[in-house]
């Protein structure tokens, strides 16, 4: 009884743990975000543009609903850092000579702010500084517009605005090859070419003000200037990704702990019923006694609520520390300045009140029973139950079982509904454990068909503008580079009815062999030669398919607005896509043969000699080597899903194991006479053993099977929720997923039975004779 | 022992249990029961004993410990020369497979299986076991083979417990209260069924029983107080089951 009680103690507390752990951890990162964005004043409308004088920072500010408005200076550039062979660029954005800037502020964790009247200052982000060893007083190199210039780090610095920082053409962040910088507005200006003009403006809007006319006023006063189309936070990259990746974060933090406070109430539940019909007999005596149905019930209750409190006062506590450190492992990983970590007092009353009801369910379901019976019947030794021929003998199979073989199935047949729900039980565990180690599988699937059959390239580069189509051929020559394919990337708004998607075009050359379209069945696809071929995923989001008009609301240049058929969807696992051919792109633009980037397929003995040609290219914003978008895919987006599902797994084993013990141990005690009687006749250990641990292999053999299909759906629907813009897991289990879940139930089951065993050892042959059933 | 009793077992000479000095104390939390307190027995092949007492006599612990049921705390006891006092666990084991059969107040039949099964469940495992449905014919259960313990009346529950006990041909049958929980019609029918096989197979019957009644259809009665023997005497003439009535 106590270790039945510990187990499912255990169970319970591991529901809770993870329930706490993932609800705070999340509300803690919500906390912690709002108040990183409300403390540094991240600006809540975005617009860059080609340069605007300095004097239209009025307009802007007098447009209604605009609270503060800062202008800025923005500039691709690329920097040198000495002993990092890799490309490496930036963003240098302007700040304030003197003083915190108005909005997007700085969190400084080392240093200072720059100081006025000097040039050659600057600070640099925090995860940037981190990787590359930089701290206050080394010196950086830095190409902005073509000039090179020797700055001095004065300080380490984090901001809101870039959480996550994308280099442009990535979908995913490199802190390694892409930094944020900082420079005073004034001497950036002079090297800028950008005296008294700015080319980024951040606003926050008043209380009520109406983002949407407030976005349209602004591209209506940008238009002239070049705005490349102004956009809201939703809109914002870093804080997207970080909304995605909560959002995502939030499925899981309530799919797991549903499903473990369901198992572990269930249990409770069986427990509680169990332990009821067992103390029949006392019950009957407690109210011979006189004692009322009502104080018997409390009394159980009880003891109940006791194990409840007990689960629950360990799981909260678990849950607790372990969301304190996962929150610090998410605020070191976002690098968020503090976090605050919060346990909001509804997520500890939810938990305990789920676990409660579970237990009290349980117990007034089997007092109920118990209190149905009169004292007098409920005293006298209960009638052998009802037992008959099973399906599997009657259809003729009798002779195949021995006798402690028809004791099993027959056992299991009589009460088909119990039976059933430990099958269920083991199921689930077996179903979580494989929601908890699927993601490795399918990421490396998902990783394999984007990076091994679409995104082929070796090297992708990007340029700081749109480009002349000849910088294929100066590539093509270098040594080292086998194969260019060139690429043009249009900013645009896709709307359709009234969904609307802010995102890129990419024209790529229709038979291209570094940049390839798959459909759903991973065959590459041919570009037709006009319309749009959007990821299915954009087509879910816009509403639209394959015959369906969009209108496509480009965002540089002119800005046309134009209508483009859709031709057909793709499927692809990451990022959220439209593509045309490239050729096709460029007439739409009513451009020449414009190129936005290049996708380089490299001899990779010479990559280093290619990355210092690459450098020494003004034009360059960004270059991106597969190897590091695939290690940087699994350091960022990888990591917390598989922590996180790391942490589930071993839930998972605690619940396989509470639920395979105490269902060894619920048919100890229902059959502890039956087994002793048969020890006294001449049984063996052994032999007892098999028929009550033959029952619960036979229980578990079934279950796995049945854990494989509802560990199936349950990654499906997991899948299914945990969809983003960033990227879509695809249901890929493969036949390790299945074999580890299979083998924690296993192993937990071969635990319960070592342990029941003992008992079976040490069963009391005299005691159990006197009993009466 | 007494010279009378010598005489009545002219024929039955061969010694089946030899128990000398034995004692049982009971931890009880605190407090120390002394179950028996030097107990010297001897039981003879095919007789059918009753050990007569009072509840708390000792007769059970006795049962159990001659049944390799349970240890004695001191003294010896031999089945056929062997020593069980010193037995191992795996020994007492294959002790009760192969040599006792036990019958129980609560007849502890397995309720999943039918009458005949419940025999087979231990002719499967005996050497030389007879038929399970001989077995049921014995004690006049031939025509319920097929029924489950539920199936079945308290009398017949503990006719097939008996069947069960002797399928295997025990050389000693051990029977505790095996009437305790039946009415004195249904418990006839048992005793009867006990009579006959002790009778037709010749196997050495002990039954417990704090019913006197009994008692006289016994060869000799062993009456047990407070742990202790404190008298054997031989039925010259013994009763069938069906002269009994109380």
């Amino acid at each position: 009884m106590k270790g039945q009680a510990l187990a499912i103690a255990l169970v319970i507390s591991s529901g809770i743990a993870t329930f706490v752990m993932s609800i705070s951890t999340l509300d803690s990162l919500r906390y912690t975000q709002a108040a990183y964005y409300n403390n540094y004043r991240f600006a809540e409308v975005f617009i860059s543009l080609k340069r605007a004088p300095e004097s239209l920072k009025g307009s802007v500010a007098a447009i209604p609903g605009v609270q503060r408005v800062a202008t800025r200076v923005k500039a691709a550039v690329t920097i040198d850092i000495d002993k990092f062979p890799d490309p490496v660029t930036g963003l240098l954005i302007s700040i304030p000579d003197k003083g915190e800037p108005l909005l997007n502020g700085l969190y400084l964790r080392e240093g200072r702010l720059v100081e006025s009247g000097r040039d050659n200052e600057v600070l640099v982000n925090d995860a940037f500084a981190r990787v590359h060893g930089l701290s206050p007083g080394d010196k950086l190199h830095v190409t902005v517009n073509g000039k090179r210039k020797a700055l001095t780090i004065v300080g380490i610095a984090l901001t809101p605005e870039y959480i996550y920082q994308i280099q442009p053409g990535s979908m995913l962040p490199d802190f390694e090859r892409y930094g944020i910088l900082w420079m005073g507005r004034t001497p950036f200006g002079a090297a800028y070419d950008m005296e008294g003009a700015f080319n980024d403006l951040a606003l926050t809007l008043a209380p009520g003000a109406e983002i949407k006319d407030v976005i349209d006023a602004l591209d209506t006063i940008m238009r002239p200037y070049g705005g490349l189309g102004a956009y809201g936070r939703k809109d914002q990259v870093s804080n997207r990704y970080l909304s995605e990746e909560f959002r995502m974060l939030g499925k899981m933090a309530t799919i797991f702990p549903v499903i473990f406070l369901g198992v572990s109430a269930f249990l409770l539940n069986v427990f509680v019923s169990r332990l009821i019909s067992t103390q029949r007999e006392v019950i009957a005596v407690l109210k011979a006694f006189g004692y009322s149905n009502l104080a018997i019930g409390l009394h159980y209750l009880k003891l109940v609520l006791l194990i409840v409190l007990l689960g629950t006062v360990g799981g909260v506590l678990a849950g607790i520390r372990l969301g304190q450190g996962l929150s610090r492992m998410y605020m070191d990983f976002y690098r968020f300045p503090f976090i605050e970590y919060v346990l909001s007092p509804y997520v500890v009353g939810a938990a305990v009140i789920v676990s409660a009801a579970a237990a009290v369910g349980g117990t007034i379901l089997a007092l109920r029973r118990a209190a149905l019976l009169p004292p007098a019947e409920a005293m006298r030794p209960e009638p052998p139950v009802s037992y008959r021929e099973t399906i599997i003998e009657r259809l003729g199979l009798k002779g195949f079982f021995s006798q402690p073989g028809r004791m099993i199935i027959r056992h299991i047949e009589r009460r088909p509904l119990k039976s059933l729900l430990t099958i269920t039980g083991i199921a689930f565990s077996c179903a979580i454990m494989m929601a908890g180690t699927f993601f490795g599988d399918a990421v490396d699937y998902m990783i394999d068909v984007q990076f091994g059959l679409s995104q082929r390239e070796d090297i992708s580069l990007t340029f700081i503008e749109p480009t002349s189509g000849k910088a294929v051929h100066e590539l093509q020559s270098l040594r080292g580079v086998d194969y260019v394919e060139a690429y043009r990337s249009v900013p645009v708004r896709l709307r359709y009815r009234h969904h609307e998607y802010r995102t890129a075009i990419e024209g790529v050359e229709p038979d291209g062999d570094l940049q390839r379209l798959l459909d759903t069945s991973l065959k590459p696809i041919e570009l037709p030669p006009a319309g749009i071929v959007m990821t299915d995923y954009l087509g879910k989001i816009l509403g639209a398919g394959p015959g369906d008009i969009l209108t496509v609301e480009v965002l540089e240049g002119s800005r046309p607005t134009l209508q483009v058929p859709v031709a057909a969807l793709v499927s692809q696992y990451i990022g959220v896509s439209a593509y045309m051919q490239l050729s096709a792109l460029n007439r739409l633009m009513r451009e020449g043969s414009a190129i936005s980037g290049l996708y380089l397929a490299t001899d990779s003995r010479y990559k280093n000699d290619i990355y210092e040609s690459i450098k020494k290219m003004p034009r360059v914003a960004g270059t991106i080597a597969r190897k590091d978008a695939i290690k940087n895919f699994y350091v960022t987006m990888g990591k917390q899903i598989l922590v996180f599902a790391f942490y589930m797994s071993i839930f998972a084993a605690t619940i396989a194991f509470g639920v395979v013990y105490n269902s060894a141990r619920i048919a100890l005690s229902e059959r502890s006479r039956e087994l002793a009687s048969l020890r006294v006749l001449g049984f063996t250990r052994g032999e007892i053993s098999f028929i009550l641990l033959g029952e619960l292999a036979l229980l578990t053999l079934v279950a796995i099977p049945l854990g494989f299909v509802i560990g199936r759906i349950l990654c499906a629907y997991m899948i299914n929720s945990l969809q983003t813009d960033l990227f879509r897991i695809p249901l890929v289990l493969d036949a390790g997923t299945y074999a580890l879940a299979a083998t924690v139930v296993l192993v937990s089951a071969c635990i319960s039975a070592l342990i029941v065993r003992r008992k079976l050892d040490n069963l009391d042959l005299v005691a159990v004779l006197k009993i009466k059933e | 022992m007494s010279t009378r009793e010598t005489t009545t077992r002219e024929d039955q000479n061969s010694k089946v249990f030899e128990a000398r000095g034995i004692t049982k104390v009971y931890e009880m939390g605190e407090v120390q029961v002394q179950a028996l307190r030097g107990v010297d027995l001897d039981l003879y092949s095919g007789e059918l004993v009753v050990l007569l007492g009072a509840s708390g006599s000792g007769k059970s612990t006795l049962l159990n410990i001659l049944g390799g049921l349970d240890t004695a705390t001191s003294g010896h006891v031999t089945y056929h020369g062997k020593d069980l006092t010193e037995a191992t666990e795996r020994e007492l084991t294959s002790y009760r497979r192969s040599h006792i059969g036990f019958v129980f107040q609560f007849y502890n039949l397995i309720p999943s299986l039918t009458a005949r099964e419940n025999v087979s469940v231990v002719t499967e495992i005996a050497a030389e076991p007879m038929r399970p449905e001989e077995a049921l014919a014995i004690v006049g259960l031939g025509d319920r083979v097929n029924h489950f313990p539920a199936q079945l009346s308290g009398g017949e529950q503990q006719r097939v417990a008996i069947a069960r006990a002797i399928a295997k041909n025990p050389a000693v049958l051990l029977c505790d209260e095996p009437t305790g929980a039946l009415d004195s019609a249904t418990g006839l029918l048992v005793l009867n069924a006990l009579e006959r096989v002790n009778r037709e197979l010749g196997t050495t019957t002990v039954v417990i029983t704090h019913n006197a009644v009994i008692a006289d259809m016994a060869d000799r009665v062993i009456h047990l107080s407070d742990g202790l023997i404190t008298e054997i005497t031989s039925n010259q003439d013994k009763k069938t089951p069906s002269q009994l009535q109380w």
